[in-house]
């Protein structure tokens, strides 16, 4: 069976490119297949039902699923051209240029201040204490949460209430200057007023960055996204413009997934 | 618990089947409280057991800090002591007053103020005492003194009414001039073992365990850490693997006592010359403690969530880094309580020290890491097996010694355990 | 020069090369275009000191074991030497104390024959320390040197230190695998020796146990060499009394403090268990020979019982059981919370009550972890050693007799290698055989535990 791409996806810049991705747990085949272009500076999202993989081929773009021991990638992902599993590729690099945000807030537990610096500090961005300072503020400000923290940077990241800390999460990915962001379900354990605040987050940086978010919720994937792929038992049904995909589905399961038949 | 349960018999308003029914419920209700009171008494018992152990030791462990004293008031202006402030401070001070006659000095007085069968029963090292006290100040050269002196093991015995019926006479006699009593002992800190319990001391075991302890603690605690980290983190799942995984399990239930035929069959072959040294009582013990300080650790390191590893590799934090700036500093406090779990268990250890010759009699403390040294567990073992009756409070003694360490080992351990409690 | 001194330079040229691998690694930062390296400075600096300091550590560490042999050998070579004793214990004291003199760790020989050594003593002490001091020092600035050459703006010097902490982490954990073979060679080989001299047989199934360490070691006689009173001692003290103590108050004290007691008196009575098992053994030795033992006997004399032992088995079994309490109960207390609460739900829901849904349900639901812990705390019991030390007799004695004086395993070991005998006696070998057997039946009993309890739990998740 073969990925319905629709006709009149415009012509962008792609930033990553898969091509024939599969993935197996073991023996368990979890991806099968998959190929797909992602776009500079636009917000592309993957919908499915639970189970679908689309978590997993998310974690593939930045090798986040080298930590799975049993965890194997067939195929090519390409960034900026550069295979991204060739042997020599440092992963390192590779994560401070594709960053992530995880369904579950996870900061760590220490300083708000610290939060952010830690990327930066690793990876020897900053080349004094003013320039940390600095980096520290626009991500927090580009996070928007620079003005509930700006007095309080030494408190605890973790003391923070849940949407805080999942802003928090991206203007940690945001200050080691990623080129693309991956979100994992990002506002799944959050309220929907701290849920509206993301959204308006993803919009306000999806000009900047490649955007990748995986959403349980199709009306999330209407909202901030210009892309959306749809993933049903580890492959990709069908990948468009996100107003054709809602509107226009081509395949018959796609239809059936946003009119609410399963999922 | 006992609130899901009901616990009272129906009463009048709930519904019951039948009187047989209601009969046999209240039977059941019966061995309900019996099986109860059964488990209550069982906990009971085992806090009774370890009230009267601290207690028995506690009765018995007071006495060991004191030790029966006679009164020998001495007139050094008469005695015809020298010493001059800068002789006196030199090395050989000892011997310089025993060279002036020390000895015969402190014989005199005593005999002067106690007659002199008393004075025969005046330990043959009093003298010592006096000498510590002249080079401590030698300005008391000019002065007269009352010196409380320790007593024959014997004598110490009659004042307590044990032994013979003269010296407990005597005793008496001496009671009733206020000259021989039971004095607190702060010497029994300070010195060494000895053949008489007069004059033992725990120090040099003190000092013995703690120059053990230290050499375990820097072996076992990095390389326990670090075999902890690599095993929780970066091991592959392989059969090398599986291999240290049981090793450690076993090696954690193996009797202690076969850690000392290792360090008898291994270390001792290797270091000959080091026999009773807290170099090689210390490396035996790490062995033996490693273990719990891996599976503690890797409990520890389990414990932090992996979506804290998840967010630092996700900003691009190496594997390495990952551990070292996360996981790390928040497995430490239940890394450190297991260390100090596993370093209390090593203090109170005994067995595996007796075969590597820490049992040997050392009378002074030991100097460094390779000289001959006995431990306090070691110390108790062999005082227990000393005839003289004096040594029964001495050894009560020492194991008070012993369980205030470990109890404010185990204490710290609480602590950081509560105080570090889980925070996400 | 005493190893610690060495490894002080060691530490003090490490942070040297740290300090000027950093300040190189800024200096590369200053002069690059974009101010990025493709490692941070730190990590640079890292690189150099490990190169100083890991060969530094292994050297110092080899020379800490050869240098007083070679100060020893160069001290004999001396004309002096000819002067000593052969061999024997004067030997080794005229030369140790020649040596504390010229260390200055004593300030005068009593032997005036080690007058005579104290000067070459003195001189080989002042060479190998030069020596010593020199390599350390040729060691520590090749290693950082050769490690500071190779730095460069795109030098990954992170990749490499993570290599080295890995290298570093991997030994670490092999030395579990280490300690492991090498209880289990020492044990062996001394084993084997003892079994060329004993038949295997005579020693497995012989009922009579008296080694002699003062008979003639080329011609043992193996009747005396039979282990089987040991071994029923051991298990009659640690395996069937002790038990008999343990496993009723450790399991029903499990049972209390999980099921009935409230959350205060829980607070209180489970620290003292713990406390309980943080005694020292040579703690319970002295309260069992102390306390127990004459009570024991005063008990069964006033009963009538003449023959009863001042060191009863049972005694020592009463006081180890004391111990393992503490142990059982834990293990039991694990065993029971792994149950799933909706097991306890579903019985008391039927209208059973507590103790009937804890007997029904719960023990035998947690039975495999509660047969496991025991078979640990035997295990444990078995291998303990002050208490039967202390308490415990030393002759071996075949009966089923609680107030007879029995021996274990464990008291024979100690009994036979800290007397007087040569260590290639085979009274003292056989120290080894008994160890070897005591491990291997601890060893299995762990084992199947570990497995049992891994199986268990993994039912419940």
């Amino acid at each position: 069976m073969v990925t319905v791409i629709h006709p009149n996806l415009d012509q962008t810049d792609a930033k990553m490119n898969a091509s024939d991705v599969s993935v197996f747990y073991g023996d368990k085949m979890a991806i099968d297949n998959v190929s797909i272009e992602i776009p500079t500076k636009y917000v592309t999202a993957f919908i499915g039902p639970s189970g679908c993989g689309k978590s997993t081929f998310l974690r593939t773009l930045n090798r986040m699923n080298d930590t799975i021991p049993t965890a194997r990638v067939e195929g090519t992902i390409t960034l900026d051209g550069d295979d991204i599993y060739r042997s020599k590729m440092d992963v390192v690099q590779l994560r401070a240029r594709v960053g992530m945000v995880f369904q579950k807030p996870n900061p760590f537990p220490k300083s708000i201040y610290d939060n952010i610096a830690y990327g930066p500090k690793i990876h020897g961005i900053a080349q004094g204490k003013e320039e940390l300072d600095n980096i520290v503020e626009v991500s927090l400000k580009r996070a928007g949460l620079w003005e509930e923290v700006k007095d309080r940077l030494t408190d605890s990241g973790t003391a923070l209430s849940g949407g805080q800390q999942q802003r928090l999460c991206i203007a940690r990915a945001i200050a080691v200057d990623p080129e693309v962001i991956l979100m994992d379900e990002p506002c799944s354990a959050l309220d929907p007023i701290a849920t509206a605040k993301i959204e308006e987050l993803i919009a306000e940086l999806s000009g900047r960055y490649a955007i990748v978010i995986v959403t349980h919720s199709m009306q999330q994937a209407a909202r901030v996204s210009e892309r959306t792929a749809f993933f049903h038992l580890g492959k990709m049904v069908e990948y468009g413009r996100t107003s054709d995909i809602f509107t226009n589905p081509v395949e018959q399961r796609t239809q059936d997934y946003i009119t609410g038949r399963y999922g | 618990m006992s609130d899901v349960a009901p616990q009272q018999a129906p009463s009048d308003g709930m519904p019951s089947r039948s009187a047989a029914f209601e009969a046999r419920l209240k039977k059941r209700y019966a061995a309900e409280r019996r099986f109860k009171l059964t488990g209550l008494v069982a906990v009971l018992f085992s806090v009774l057991v370890l009230a009267f152990l601290l207690v028995t030791m506690t009765i018995n462990g007071v006495g060991g800090f004191q030790r029966t004293e006679l009164a020998v008031p001495i007139d050094f202006t008469e005695a015809g002591l020298t010493g001059d402030p800068a002789t006196l401070s030199g090395p050989d001070a000892t011997q310089l007053l025993e060279a002036q006659g020390l000895a015969s000095v402190v014989e005199f007085y005593a005999e002067e103020s106690l007659g002199a069968n008393a004075s025969a029963e005046l330990n043959g090292n009093a003298w010592r005492e006096v000498a510590t006290a002249i080079i401590a100040d030698p300005a008391i050269l000019r002065t007269k003194q009352t010196f409380w002196l320790p007593s024959s093991a014997d004598l110490a015995a009659g004042y307590e009414g044990e032994g013979s019926a003269e010296l407990q006479a005597l005793a008496t006699d001496l009671a009733e001039q206020g000259k021989i009593d039971k004095r607190f002992d702060i010497g029994f800190l300070t010195r060494s073992d000895a053949t008489d319990p007069q004059a033992v001391g725990i120090w040099g075991a003190l000092k013995g365990s703690m120059l053990t302890m230290l050499v375990t603690l820097l072996m076992a605690f990095p390389i326990g850490v670090m075999a902890a980290l690599y095993l929780e983190e970066y091991a592959p799942k392989n059969r090398w693997t599986d291999i240290i995984e049981v090793s450690i399990n076993n090696l954690a239930a193996v009797p202690s006592i076969i850690f000392g035929l290792l360090g008898l069959a291994v270390f001792l072959t290797i270091f000959p010359n080091f026999r009773s040294a807290p170099l090689i009582g210390g490396m035996t013990l790490a062995l033996m403690t490693m273990p719990v300080i891996v599976i503690s650790g890797r409990n520890a390191i389990k414990a932090v969530p992996p979506s804290i590893r998840d967010g630092a590799l996700a900003v691009g934090a190496s594997p390495v880094q990952v551990v070292f700036h996360h996981v790390l500093p928040l497995a430490l406090p239940g890394i450190l309580t297991g260390t100090i779990i596993g370093m209390a268990r090593a203090l109170g250890e005994t067995a595996p020290l007796l075969m590597i010759g820490m049992r040997a009699f050392v009378a002074t403390p030991p100097d460094g890491l390779t000289s001959p040294a006995t431990v306090l567990p070691v110390q108790i073992f062999l005082w227990s097996d000393e005839i003289d009756r004096g040594f029964v409070e001495r050894t009560s003694a020492a194991i008070i010694v012993l369980l205030i360490f470990l109890l404010l080992m185990n204490g710290l351990a609480i602590y950081l355990r509560n105080k570090f409690e889980k925070k996400w | 020069m005493s190893p610690a001194i060495l490894l002080l330079l060691a530490v003090g040229l490490g942070l040297a090369g740290w300090l000027a691998a950093r300040a190189r690694a800024w200096a590369f930062r200053r002069e690059s275009s974009d101010g990025r390296l493709a490692s941070l400075p730190t990590y640079h600096a890292w690189y150099v000191a490990l190169w100083v300091v890991l060969p530094l550590a292994a050297f110092i560490t080899l020379w800490s074991f050869a240098s007083p042999y070679l100060v020893t050998q160069s001290v004999l070579a001396t004309p002096a030497a000819a002067e000593l004793p052969a061999f024997g214990i004067q030997r080794e004291s005229i030369l140790r104390e020649a040596q504390s003199v010229a260390s200055g760790s004593a300030s005068a020989v009593f032997n005036p024959q080690s007058e005579a050594f104290v000067e070459p003593f003195r001189d080989a002490l002042a060479r190998y320390n030069l020596i010593g001091l020199l390599a350390t020092l040729v060691i520590g600035f090749a290693g950082g040197a050769w490690a500071f050459l190779r730095l460069r703006p795109d030098f990954s010097a992170r990749t490499r230190v993570e290599k080295i902490v890995m290298s570093l982490l991997l030994i670490a954990s092999l030395v579990a695998i280490l300690t492991t073979f090498g209880i289990v060679a020492s044990l062996i080989f001394e084993t084997i020796r003892f079994f060329g001299m004993v038949n295997p047989i005579d020693f497995l199934f012989g009922a009579h146990w008296a080694p002699d360490p003062m008979a003639n070691p080329d011609n043992p006689d193996p009747t005396r060499y039979g282990a089987i009173p040991l071994f029923w001692g051991t298990i009659y003290i640690g395996a069937i009394i002790a038990m008999i103590v343990a496993i009723p108050l450790g399991l029903m004290s499990a049972i209390y403090l999980t099921q009935y007691a409230d959350p205060k008196v829980r607070s209180w009575l489970k620290p003292a268990l713990e406390i309980l098992a943080g005694v020292p053994t040579v703690v319970y030795g002295y309260f069992a020979a102390l306390t127990v033992a004459p009570f024991v006997r005063d008990l069964a004399l006033s009963m009538g019982i003449s023959n009863a032992s001042s060191e009863s088995a049972l005694a020592a079994g009463l006081v180890m059981g004391v111990m393992i309490i503490p142990f059982v109960s834990s293990m039991a207390d694990d065993s029971i919370a792994a149950v799933p609460q909706s097991m306890r739900d579903g019985s008391l829901a039927m209208g059973a009550t507590t103790s009937e849904t804890i007997k029904r349900v719960l023990v035998p639901a947690a039975l495999p972890g509660i047969v496991a812990g025991i078979m640990l705390a035997i295990s444990r019991a078995i291998g303990e050693t002050m208490i039967v030390v202390m308490a415990a007799s030393t002759a071996a004695n075949l009966s089923a007799n609680p107030l007879e004086a029995m021996t274990t395993a464990t008291v024979q070991i100690v009994k036979l290698l800290t007397g007087e005998g040569s260590f290639d006696h085979p009274a003292t070998l056989s120290a080894f055989a008994i160890g070897f057997v005591l491990f291997l039946v601890t060893l299995g009993l762990n084992f199947i535990a570990l497995r049992v309890v891994k199986r268990f739990r993994e039912a419940y998740e």
